[in-house]
């Protein structure tokens, strides 16, 4: 480093903790040596969530929030804003790929144990960035205006309504109106390019304080903070952020620009899971659609919202739809605490564990095909079913991680 | 609101009752070549010539024409009869009302219609009209259950009548096999015809998305670009994990 630069840089460090921020989060940054696949994901959000910011403030400068302007000036990007077409695809695309990642994030948090003690806080704060991820696609898509963004969101409206004595005036606040109209677009595009992201930002940048007050975990589950290098107190198996994961992400950022943009330029609408046919029609507010399909990031919560379909409990059968569809995603924040087993990681967990995640993952795929289906008897028996599956990993938990013949894990990771 | 939500719920767990109805039809593939600037050059005229009286696309400037190889003055002279000038919107002169006052519906716009419907959909649709006269406009389609649309290219496909046969399944029992057959010529041979539409629904494709041979064409420098980048950044991750054991 020059002279120059020395200087600037303890300038700056006098009033602000560059240097000091740095090292924390860069260069002494101790990250396990041993990260595997599954922790590409993390890193990719972070780059998914940049897309989608700086491609929403594009789009915002000629997108028109108003019921009867916002499907022409969609297409408007699409054919007259120079490379709008270009910036349209990476936000659409880029709303997809957000929950590829942050699902393979998820599963590998999972499968590895890492919600687990020292952990809790980090899996929570995480499984609040992913309700707010849901809510910014549900917002998100009604942008467009089309038949799906209109009756899909309808659905959903539908459903805050039904919430008994506090539903009616909730979804009216909502809206700002008694039905889906040109106040609630108004309303949902506020939601979608402040309220939200403003918070999903915050979120994230909690999320890394967490993570690196904690330390990340690692294939193997084990805390490579327990064994320390006398001398120095570096962990022996930690190898500095930077620049060794710096350069390993900026591999993987690349290996999945391939394939997202293999998406963007040679099929955005990824057979009318990212882009659904239908929502090339302008809504219309007096033709439901023959299916309504929501996209395929929530098709499995949509699956255990229609499993339901009997009255229980003097309880209403679309109440119970909701409350499975609510719990669905509400439970996964309770993973720390229903966890019993001595292990965290998959590698060293019994056959017992291993099969209900076998189970689990089989359930969710199932589910989510089901929810791009029109039902059937059959289907929604499956529905059924698997709806089961799905809960019974979560609330059988703390019983088959406790009695689940693990194997010892190592001192060191492999 | 009550009971609309009810209905919708209604809607959403049993969307089957709105598929009680109609009988799957298999779609033709559309022969359609995106590349094929000639194929697209008569397919806007035959638009402009037919679809556009009725129907309107307006998302689509008549200059983005220039796409296909055209210059502002053939679009002028050869592509717009309405007085308007190039730079504008593809729009009809059609009032919403009247339209809805003689055919019961205003005739949908055509500016993303092959992305809602699909190539191969429209193919079949325009293909598949049929006398019948129990209907308003003495036209129906083996695709669109009557179908508000009367046959506008009837004098170039001709007339074609519905014929409904019996076949035995071989199992005892027996069902109906619908049949178009063409009852009086019209100036265009079947395939002439098949072409005309082709045509016609390739255009349709290019309208719904003008920049998708653009989009195409950027996507292989993009990628040849990341590839590349690829081989570069294992490299210089091998480089420095060498050191990490």
């Amino acid at each position: 480093m020059s002279k120059r630069l020395d200087s600037f840089v303890s300038w700056i460090d006098k009033r602000f903790p560059l240097t000091a921020n740095w090292k924390a989060h860069l260069t002494e940054y101790y990250a396990p040596k041993n990260f595997n696949f599954w922790y590409y994901f993390g890193s990719l959000a972070m780059l998914v969530m940049v897309n989608q910011l700086l491609t929403g403030i594009f789009l915002t400068m000629n997108y028109k929030p108003d019921a009867s302007m916002a499907f022409a000036s969609v297409e408007y990007i699409m054919r007259d804003v120079d490379f709008g077409w270009l910036i349209r695809y990476m936000h659409s695309t880029g709303a997809s790929m957000f929950f590829v990642v942050v699902y393979l994030h998820m599963f590998r948090g999972i499968l590895y144990g890492s919600y687990r003690q020292p952990r809790e806080l980090l899996w929570l704060i995480g499984s609040m960035i992913f309700f707010v991820l849901m809510m910014l696609a549900f917002t998100g898509y009604i942008l467009p205006w089309g038949q799906m963004s209109y009756w899909g969101a309808m659905v959903i409206i539908s459903m805050i309504g039904a919430i008994p004595a506090i539903g009616e005036p909730l979804s009216q606040l909502i809206l700002g109106d008694f039905t889906l109209s040109d106040a609630a677009l108004n309303r949902f595009f506020a939601y979608h390019v402040v309220t939200l992201p403003v918070l999903l930002v915050a979120l994230v940048m909690v999320h890394i304080i967490a993570l690196h007050e904690v330390g990340s975990n690692n294939p193997d589950g084990i805390e490579i903070k327990k064994n320390r290098d006398p001398k120095t107190n570096i962990p022996v198996d930690g190898i500095p952020f930077h620049p060794y994961y710096t350069v390993k992400d900026i591999f993987g950022v690349v290996a999945f620009l391939i394939v997202f943009c293999g998406i963007i330029f040679f099929a955005p609408e990824m057979g009318g899971y990212f882009l659904e046919y239908n929502n090339f029609i302008p809504a219309n507010t007096l033709q439901t659609p023959d299916h309504i399909a929501p996209v395929w990031y929530f098709t499995p919560y949509y699956s255990m919202l229609r499993a339901a379909t009997v009255n229980f409990l003097w309880i209403d059968a679309k109440i119970w739809g909701i409350i499975l569809m609510g719990g669905s995603v509400a439970i996964i924040c309770l993973l720390p605490w229903l966890d019993r087993s001595p292990v965290k990681s998959i590698r060293y967990k019994g056959p017992y564990f291993k099969t209900a995640m076998v189970l689990f993952v089989i359930s969710v795929l199932v589910l989510g095909w089901l929810g791009t289906k029109t039902p059937t008897p059959l289907y929604t028996t499956l529905a059924q079913i698997f709806t089961v599956v799905y809960f019974a990993f979560f609330l059988l938990m703390p019983w088959y991680s406790k009695i689940d013949k693990c194997k010892q894990e190592p001192k060191r990771v492999s | 609101m009550k009971r609309m939500r009810d209905l919708l719920f209604l809607s959403f767990f049993f969307p089957l009752l709105a598929y009680a109805g109609g009988a799957e039809i298999v779609l033709d593939r559309a022969p359609i070549k995106t590349t094929d600037i000639s194929s697209l050059q008569r397919g806007a005229k035959i638009f402009v010539n037919y679809c556009l009286t009725c129907h309107s696309a307006n998302f689509m400037r008549y200059n983005r024409l220039k796409d296909l190889g055209l210059s502002k003055t053939q679009i002028k002279e050869n592509l717009i009869f309405t007085g308007q000038k190039p730079g504008d919107l593809m729009e009809v002169a059609m009032k919403k009302k009247e339209s809805e006052k003689w055919f019961g519906v205003t005739p949908p716009d055509l500016s993303v219609i092959a992305r809602s419907r699909g190539v191969d959909w429209l193919y079949t649709y325009l293909r598949q009209f049929y006398r019948d006269d129990s209907t308003a406009t003495g036209w129906n389609n083996l695709l669109f259950d009557r179908v508000a649309m009367p046959h506008v290219l009837y004098e170039l496909q001709g007339e074609q009548q519905l014929i409904i046969e019996e076949i035995d399944d071989g199992k005892g029992g027996k069902h109906d096999v619908k049949k178009l057959v063409l009852s009086k010529p019209g100036t265009l041979t079947k395939t002439e015809y098949d072409i005309y539409v082709a045509d016609l629904v390739n255009y349709l494709s290019y309208l719904g998305e003008p920049h998708a041979a653009r989009r195409k064409q950027t996507g292989i420098l993009v990628m040849l670009f990341l590839l590349g980048m690829l081989g570069l950044t294992y490299a210089l991750k091998n480089d420095f994990w060498r050191e990490v054991h």
